[in-house]
């Protein structure tokens, strides 16, 4: 590990808890290495990976050339190989150029060949927009990635998840992409104490509460809470769930807390036309529907290249103002009142 | 271009390779007529006149080597060793072929030969070939990758992608283009600016020749060469393999873009042929033999259709098992 890790129990960062997750893995495993462009000397372009080299020199922290689709497949074939390959994808964007590999390649090996094959590969990609990137540097393609069976998706939006899940991806034999949202990097705070492992299966309740359930994940969760302590201000209660997994989907967790408050928001920071959201809400709607006391509501994206201005990039994602007023318009009498 | 294989010929050698042709050839044949007969299904791309590539190269390699061929690929699974009824009944969709019935004559896989599949997608293997040498590299085997492709790949952007980092990092892969002059029906000379596959290569620093792939001596001993060079740290070696493809590119092919004189010259001088006039004039094989070669080929292409006939199909029950790793207790 870098010598300006933090200490355990210290506060730290989303990226330094990345880091850790990191040194951890390839510290207990001679099989794990990272590859990506700008991995080793340059740090990483979100300078997660900063000082790894030094520890762990060029053979484990492989700086590759721009060639998303040959890395990519370079990791798949490791995988096949024996070793235990963390590839990073600078940004999801970049990995359309590769989306031959993970969906041709990845995702399809292991049944294509009878069960024969198994692919051990984890996929780190950084997601998202709110930074003044352009439409190329903004996009959030994990709910797309999701629509592939043979593939696991997970995203941390925590710092606990940021720590752990990294080590829960590796000790699956399946491929695993991990998004983490670029804005979540700075985030500071502690991991839990005690807390060893993590599960990519189960999604997790981080406020509770009995008015509506809002379905979230990656940064969009932060707004999520952030909207439900304003709310809890005006009396209205809202469980917020943290997705954790967008594939799998942990429909038991969905279901329950549904079941439980009858109302539920979905914010997504994907685009609304053929979404994850699209898909949760379905899912509500055949497994509890009588259950609602209110249509299922989606808050996502403009649906527009997220554009590059402050004043219309904010007006294309979902913010916490937006998602207080999806609330308070579903709980609000029938009719407007 | 040509080793000077000839005068290491013996008598036994030259039968097994010939053999190894003919076997493809048959199962290859007779591929055509279940086609006809609705017995298999999909695309289906015979590999008939190009059969010198699989079984020189195959012979050249070791049992510890890596295999990723693309889906012309049924005459690189049988010369690696994955039997004829496993092969078949994979063609037939049934549950004892090579991969269960779910891939098909495009995705042969055969793990315990190290044979990675049948790949479908142009160029799509080499990144994984990549790959698979890397772990042999960091996993510190004395083993190699070979990658088979076809001179299509060579306009993929994966092509250069995979070129570059194999001779980058120093990989021990060795890159086999099936040059058959068509990607599909293409011909070269319309989609590459610069048709000199192997210079190419050699622009990334890999030593690369070309070989007449018509002589499947030749293609043997520039294999073993090439890997023996790959074994010795050399790095990634490149071969391109002259050849030429007799049938249509897939059974829904009518060839509208090559003339019946071009086929008829090239199979003039076709593997089998070639090597067969070279055994005969040496004195090492009688038509006798040559006969009973194909008998025993034909009778083993017979018995690889009746054990496929024969065999169940995967149950539906099962149609969801292997998307995701099954858990081992």
């Amino acid at each position: 590990m870098p010598n300006d890790a933090p200490e355990p129990a210290g506060t730290l960062t989303y990226r330094d808890a990345v880091r850790e997750a990191l040194g951890a893995a390839l510290r207990e495993d001679p099989r794990v290495f990272l590859m990506g462009e700008d991995v080793g000397r340059y740090g990483g372009s979100y300078a997660v990976s900063k000082g790894l080299l030094a520890a762990f020199g060029p053979e484990r922290i492989r700086d590759t050339p721009l060639c998303e689709s040959t890395f990519v497949g370079a990791g798949i074939g490791a995988a096949l190989g024996g070793m235990r390959p963390i590839v990073e994808v600078m940004t999801v964007n970049f990995s359309l150029l590769a989306l031959d590999q993970i969906v041709n390649n990845a995702a399809t090996l292991s049944h294509m060949s009878g069960g024969q094959i198994n692919v051990p590969l984890v996929i780190r990609l950084a997601t998202g927009a709110g930074r003044q990137l352009g439409a190329q540097h903004s996009h959030s393609l994990e709910g797309w990635y999701a629509h592939i069976p043979g593939l696991r998706i997970a995203v941390p939006a925590t710092l606990d998840d940021a720590r752990f899940m990294l080590a829960a991806a590796l000790a699956l034999p399946d491929p695993v992409l991990l998004f983490e949202h670029l804005n979540l990097y700075n985030m500071e705070g502690t991991l839990t104490e005690g807390l060893q492992r993590v599960d990519l299966e189960h999604a997790a309740v981080r406020r509770t509460g009995r008015d509506i359930t809002v379905i979230s994940y990656g940064w969009s969760l932060h707004k999520c809470l952030s909207a439900a302590a304003q709310l809890a201000k005006e009396g209205i209660e809202a469980e917020v769930l943290d997705l954790r997994t967008l594939r799998p989907l942990d429909d038991a967790a969905i279901m329950a807390s549904v079941r439980h408050t009858r109302r539920a928001l979905i914010v997504d920071e994907g685009w609304r036309s053929g979404s994850l959201a699209a898909e949760i809400a379905t899912r509500i709607v055949e497994q509890a529907f009588y259950e609602l006391d209110a249509p299922v509501a989606r808050l996502c994206s403009a649906e527009v290249p997220i554009p590059y201005a402050k004043h219309l990039e904010d007006a294309a994602l979902p913010s916490p103002q937006r998602i207080a007023a999806a609330v308070r318009a579903l709980l609000a009498p029938a009719g407007g009142g | 271009m040509n080793a000077p294989a000839a005068a290491l010929l013996t008598a036994g050698h030259g039968l097994e390779l010939l053999r190894e042709m003919l076997r493809i050839r048959a199962f290859e044949d007779r591929c055509y007529q279940l086609y006809g007969q609705m017995k298999i299904r999909g695309f289906l791309h015979l590999y008939n006149g190009e059969e010198a590539i699989a079984a020189g190269a195959m012979r050249a390699l070791r049992a510890e080597d890596a295999i990723v061929a693309t889906y012309r690929e049924h005459g690189h699974a049988l010369a690696r060793g994955i039997p004829m009824n496993a092969v078949m009944a994979e063609l037939f969709g049934k549950q004892t072929g090579c991969s269960g019935g779910r891939g098909g004559s495009m995705h042969l896989f055969d793990v315990s030969r190290k044979f990675y599949g049948g790949n479908a997608i142009v160029a799509g293997g080499l990144p994984i070939a990549v790959g698979l040498a890397l772990a042999q590299k960091l996993r510190g085997e004395m083993a190699l990758t070979a990658c088979f492709f076809g001179d299509g790949a060579v306009a993929e952007g994966e092509f250069h992608e995979s070129l570059n980092l194999a001779a980058l990092w120093k990989l021990p892969v060795l890159f086999l283009c099936e040059n058959n002059l068509y990607a599909m029906g293409t011909a070269l000379d319309r989609a590459q600016a610069e048709t000199d596959i192997s210079a190419r290569a050699a622009a990334y620093r890999i030593d690369a020749a070309a070989v007449d792939a018509m002589d499947v001596l030749a293609v043997e001993s520039a294999v073993a060469r090439a890997a023996q060079a790959v074994r010795g740290g050399g790095g990634a070696a490149f071969l391109e393999l002259r050849t030429y493809r007799f049938r249509a590119h897939s059974m829904f092919d009518p060839q509208l873009y090559r003339d019946r004189a071009e086929v008829e010259a090239w199979q003039k001088k076709g593997p089998i042929i070639t090597l067969t006039t070279r055994l005969k004039a040496q004195g090492l094989m009688s038509e006798e033999d040559y006969q009973r070669l194909e008998r025993e080929c034909n009778a083993e292409v017979d018995s690889a259709v009746q054990f496929a006939e024969r065999s169940p199909r995967e149950p539906l029950s099962d149609l969801e098992r292997y998307v995701y790793a099954e858990r081992r207790t």
